[in-house]
């Protein structure tokens, strides 16, 4: 199959008479220091970054500016969290080991949004009036969770350079696995901060719980079995599916 | 034979909106900006009305006024593009885009229940017959933020003393209109328990503060505001200004509201602005004025204690909320 994608120089006559070696099109790209995926990812990072300072400017933020952003800002960092999630199965069912690279840096914008979220939370919507904040974070269980799933963030952020994976060794792995509780406290924290009642299905549940569907399937296809399952799945499909197009007449043998 | 004057014909395109051309440095600083960010105006969030903004002459009038505290009026520009409105969106500021298609005329309200005089008003009737007042009121959102606004209306207690309740009646119920025509986000909700229904105690409806308001800002009532008819309750969170009534009951028993439906233990059916009483999920006791950066105290009541304290004399707030 990889043959189908191998560099191609072909030789191209000048109007010159001259001979070069012409890189086509899809040389050009690969020969590119940076990937599609990559692009769109870092597109789709800093977008609500950039949609949100538009809103400022323009006045476009609702007439409640401060809790548009703090909202906004914490949707994109629990978004961004998922889809760092996602990474892993994704590889499992689709075989793209690209994906693999791009955990690190859908992890980081996550918390550079939480960041950005507890900033707001902290001085432009409570104005660092710490008392008050402190009763708020006792009081209130769903800003609890959502301290804790920020805390949970931070030395993942922290530890997310090569060197301390030397330095830690095999620690390193188990102590990113705390992301697998991050998520789901990131999303409890949202589903109680909608109006509604998450635990009774009723009210403007309708987001928060998709996110907690789908971070339910992510943790659930990184279990060992599901996680062989699939991927033989993909392997046996592939298989059948370059036995059919390339192979038709082996289904008769055997 | 006179010359009558022509004007030279204007597509309806071409004429600058109103709110616009009352707003030209605004535009200006906008144009500016969106010239710059052309790539990015094309999925910048769909902010400020689309409706046109209420009339200026009448609009003007009212520049400021002030509440009884000395608050100034929030902008129409606020109060008709941040309105919790979830029949039409679950975001507050797409409320106003998406209600613009909405009939409020001709509309009525059906008053029955236990009284002797059960009657369905037309809205133009309703408006004849109990002249509109001026009132203006703080809102306090159950979400911690607040507006000044400044209502036309009358008095509830007008109507149901028309209507003579009898001896039975305890409690007042409020029901909005179910249309998943009108309401396009009503049909794709199944979670909640349309249609939006609200309830008050007859003592408090009876008070002069709780009006029937038709009005805003000198002008008829806007659809994201609950044209053409809804109820304003000041000294209970926003949550209890049901919007577009089309029926009023009176009732033996206490009614459930629709948030109570939703989540009995964070909405209450009294629902008093109250800083003592804090809310599961928010603590009541500061709020953001919209227009002002800092938080500043919730006032018991929302301010109007002296006007309705009298009513909940002896009763435990914190279990009644």
């Amino acid at each position: 199959m990889r043959n189908l994608f191998l560099l191609k120089q072909v030789p191209h006559r000048l109007l010159s008479g001259h001979i070069i070696s012409k890189m086509s099109f899809v040389n050009w790209i690969r020969k590119l220091p940076f990937t599609p995926l990559q692009i769109a990812m870092h597109v789709y990072a800093w977008s609500e970054l950039v949609l949100i300072v538009y809103g400022v400017l323009t006045h476009h933020l609702t007439a409640n500016p401060i809790q548009a952003m703090e909202i906004r800002t914490g949707r994109h960092a629990i978004a961004l969290l998922v889809l760092s999630l996602a990474c892993t199965p994704l590889t499992t069912l689709l075989g793209w080991r690209e994906l693999l690279k791009r955990r690190r840096a859908l992890g980081l914008y996550a918390i550079m949004y939480a960041i950005l979220h507890v900033i707001i939370f902290v001085d432009l919507d409570n104005g660092l009036a710490w008392n008050y904040l402190v009763q708020t974070v006792i009081q209130k269980s769903y800003i609890l969770y959502g301290m804790a799933a920020f805390l949970l963030l931070v030395p993942l952020a922290m530890t997310s350079f090569d060197v301390w994976k030397m330095r830690l060794g095999k620690n390193w792995k188990w102590l990113h696995q705390l992301v697998y509780f991050t998520a789901p406290i990131a999303a409890l924290h949202y589903a109680m901060d909608v109006k509604g009642d998450v635990f009774h299905l009723s009210g403007n549940i309708n987001a928060p719980v998709n996110y907690g569907i789908v971070i339910a399937l992510l943790l659930v296809l990184r279990l060992p079995f599901i996680r062989r399952f699939f991927a033989s799945l993909r392997t046996r499909i592939v298989f059948l599916f370059t036995k059919t197009i390339f192979h038709p007449q082996a289904d008769s043998e055997s | 034979m006179s010359d009558t004057y022509k004007s030279v014909p204007v597509l309806p395109s071409e004429i600058t909106p109103k709110s616009l051309y009352f707003n030209r440095r605004g535009f200006l600083r906008a144009a500016g900006l969106l010239t710059g960010g052309a790539l990015l105006a094309a999925c910048a969030p769909g902010g400020g009305g689309s409706q046109p903004t209420g009339d200026p002459a009448t609009v003007a009038a009212y520049t400021g006024r002030k509440d009884e505290l000395g608050n100034p009026l929030n902008s129409y520009d606020d109060i008709t593009n941040y309105n919790n409105y979830y029949e039409f969106s679950t975001a507050k500021d797409a409320v106003n885009p998406l209600s613009k298609d909405f009939k409020s005329h001709p509309w009525s309200v059906e008053v029955s229940g236990l009284v002797s005089n059960p009657k369905t008003f037309a809205i133009e009737d309703l408006i004849k017959m109990f002249p509109q007042e001026d009132r203006i009121y703080r809102l306090r959102c159950v979400e911690a933020w607040s507006m000044v606004i400044p209502w036309q209306g009358f008095p509830l207690a007008s109507l149901l003393k028309a209507v003579q309740p009898t001896s039975a009646a305890k409690y007042v119920r409020f029901t909005t209109l179910e249309d998943t025509k009108q309401f396009p986000a009503e049909g794709d909700t199944a979670d909640y328990p349309w249609p939006y229904h609200e309830g008050l105690r007859l003592d408090e409806a009876m008070n002069d503060l709780a009006i029937l308001a038709t009005g805003l800002y000198g002008s008829p009532l806007p659809n994201p505001d609950g044209a053409p008819i809804r109820l304003v309750v000041p000294w209970k969170y926003g949550f209890k200004g049901i919007k577009a009534i089309v029926k009023i009951e009176l009732v033996a028993d206490q009614p459930t509201t629709f948030w109570q439906d939703i989540n009995a233990h964070e909405y209450g059916f009294y629902a008093n602005v109250n800083p003592d009483v804090p809310h599961p999920r928010w603590l009541q006791s500061s709020e953001r004025r919209i227009g002002e950066l800092g938080m500043r105290p919730t006032l018991m009541f929302n301010g109007y204690a002296d006007k309705v304290a009298y009513l909940y004399q002896g009763m435990d707030l914190k279990a009644n909320y």
